[in-house]
């Protein structure tokens, strides 16, 4: 073949479609957004049945949490996703339903090494990551007296 | 009309934030994985700057359903708790402040992998 | 006996011919242009099992028998079986065959292992070292997401470039007698240009496409318009830009006889399938569902059939290697078909 691999990743790039953005940004905008409304919504109605600041924001996460595993069992949250795309990705929905889309697919491999080894197989490196980072934080905190 | 500010505001800041991340999908070659990783990471480190919290104060849950928001909780929770236990608090408050969500999507994961099976999205 | 014409192509002295072929798929398939010419059709993707590798291992035991039963033929008469799949170890070939209780070759030729197999089949029997011969070859849509991608219920985002894997099988039955001949051979090199995007596998399959087929038109001395179709797997619509581009850029015009399986097996817009179909169960329905049985029907007589692999393993990508492209070619003719 004539061709360097330099030369033909100008050659692909001329043929690969580019992402349709006009159709993409609005709907990742408009999903996530939507999404974030009905966080704002669940964690006014958990405040107004007198649960602290923090204790509402967290019982919002648990809910969101709790919505977007029912609706990936149902298969609804994949239909969505394939038109909302980071959307339905960068909220907390999306980290549900990253684990919880994988447990459903790998029970047929038996529930210790299919469901649960195979739980965090997409969003072990939010948690593993987050964790690092965090870590450090507090290092940095106590190494310079911070706190 | 006052009343629904506080839903506009999480809408404008939520949407952008999963803008920015429909852009990093678009225009670059990195992985949904990874974007989240930054995500989290970027939440981390804003909150320790001090940062995030502002973004929360402004637009709820539009900043803290993002996963940065679940960044600068554990930012938070590693704050708290050092300032109360100190070296051991390094360890503990992060997983501590983030554990609701977490143990949530585990527990929930399992169940539903019990009710539901896979399927054909094609 | 078979002799070398080249550096890749190797003619067929005795007659071989295509007996009989079967194809199986499932819902998109059967909403797909070529719907009606499956020989099988089962709406449902699990086709009763309890996994996905079990449902593709259902359509390729299906696709087998109908074969056989298309060729009246049992399988006792076949003395080789030559299958491959896109699953790790080949289960789905491995478990398709072991009801059969016959001699065994599995191939691992990525979306490539149909034309593989037959080449295989085509020249077992030449030699005769069988009389009969099967080649067999399916994919999954749901078995290859799981394995080389997302679970199917992932919220993951797909880019203009990814294609959709057919749950589709085809089976060919190949023996010394049938309406259509085996002229040539032509076996590809690995070709690798450095496409490292696993949603991108047309790019990465295109250079291996026009190497194959530029060694056969040299080794033959032939051109396209010798040709009624050039008929490649499943570049899709990248793939088969890239593999027009590169043909025109030495002289070689593909455009009047070229078409693709990747992009006639659905319809692109209305079904959302990106750049169109791929996996190995593609260009092997798409054979033996349309182009060999319109060969038998006189539709065409001469045609160049070319599958395509992407020899992509998920953890050589993650590793930093660029995705190893590869294709085989078969020249079949129907009666009254030249060479």
């Amino acid at each position: 073949m004539g061709k360097t691999p330099k030369e033909y990743n100008k050659m692909l790039r001329e043929s690969s479609p580019p992402s349709q953005s006009a159709k993409t940004l609005p709907m990742a905008f408009l999903v996530g957004g939507l999404i974030c409304v009905v966080g704002q919504a669940l964690t006014d109605w958990y405040g107004s049945l007198g649960l602290t600041k923090d204790e509402a924001g967290a019982w919002c996460s648990v809910t969101l949490v709790l919505l977007s595993v029912v609706t990936t069992g149902l298969g609804w949250y994949q239909k969505l996703a394939r038109k909302a795309g980071a959307g339905t990705l960068v909220p907390i929905t999306g980290f549900a339903n990253a684990m919880s889309s994988p447990a459903i697919e790998f029970k047929s491999e038996g529930f210790v090494l299919g469901l649960a080894a195979k739980l965090f197989v997409i969003a072990g490196p939010v948690v593993v990551y987050g964790t690092v980072a965090s870590i450090l934080y507090g290092l940095v905190l106590v190494i310079f007296g911070l706190a | 009309m006052q009343a629904l500010l506080p839903y506009l505001y999480a809408f404008l800041v939520g949407g952008a934030l999963c803008l920015i991340g429909q852009i990093l999908i678009d225009r670059t070659a990195l992985t949904p994985a990874r974007i989240l990783s930054g995500y989290v990471v970027a939440g981390v480190l804003l909150g320790a700057l001090g940062w995030y919290q502002p973004l929360i104060d402004f637009a709820g849950a539009g900043a803290t359903v993002p996963l940065t928001g679940f960044g600068s909780l554990l930012a938070r929770g590693v704050r708290e708790a050092v300032a109360e236990k100190g070296l051991l608090g390094v360890l503990t408050g992060g997983l501590t402040e983030g554990a609701a969500g977490i143990a949530a999507a585990i527990f929930f994961s399992v169940l539903a992998a019990l009710v539901f099976r896979s399927r054909d999205q094609s | 006996m078979a002799i070398r014409i080249g550096a890749g192509t190797i003619r067929l002295e005795k007659p071989v011919a295509i007996a009989a072929t079967a194809a199986v798929g499932s819902r998109m398939e059967k909403e797909g242009p070529l719907g009606a010419e499956f020989d099988r059709l089962v709406e449902d993707s699990s086709f009763g099992e309890k996994s996905w590798e079990k449902a593709e291992t259902k359509m390729q035991t299906l696709a087998i028998e109908l074969a056989l039963q298309k060729g009246n033929t049992t399988a006792e008469q076949v003395d080789v079986m030559l299958g491959g799949d896109l699953l790790n170890q080949c289960i789905a070939s491995a478990y398709a065959v072991r009801e059969q209780g016959r001699p065994f070759l599995g191939l691992y030729g990525a979306c490539s292992t149909m034309a593989e197999s037959l080449t295989l089949a085509s020249l077992l029997v030449e030699s005769g070292a069988a009389r009969k011969a099967l080649a067999v070859t399916s994919s999954h849509f749901c078995s290859s997401e799981r394995q080389f991608r997302f679970p199917l219920d992932y919220g993951g985002v797909r880019t203009p470039t990814a294609q959709h894997t057919a749950t589709a099988a085809g089976a060919a039955l190949v023996g010394m007698a049938g309406p259509i001949t085996v002229r040539e051979v032509c076996i590809g090199r690995v070709v690798d240009l450095g496409v490292t995007d696993m949603n991108n596998m047309g790019a990465a399959m295109a250079p291996a496409a026009w190497d194959t087929l530029r060694q056969y038109f040299t080794d033959t001395g032939t051109s396209p318009a010798d040709y009624d179709k050039i008929i490649t797997g499943d570049l899709a619509q990248v793939g088969s830009d890239l593999l027009v581009r590169l043909a025109a850029e030495e002289n070689c015009d593909l455009r009047p006889r070229y078409t693709d399986c990747g992009l006639m097996l659905y319809e692109r817009e209305k079904q959302q399938v990106d750049a169109g179909a791929s996996g190995c169960g593609c260009s092997a329905a798409v054979m033996c569902a349309h182009f060999l049985p319109a060969m038998q029907q006189g539709k065409y007589r001469n045609i160049l059939f070319m599958a395509t692999g992407a020899l992509m393993s998920p953890t050589a990508c993650q590793q930093g290697e660029s995705i190893p492209g590869i294709a085989h070619l078969l020249h079949l003719t129907a009666k009254g078909g030249t060479n």
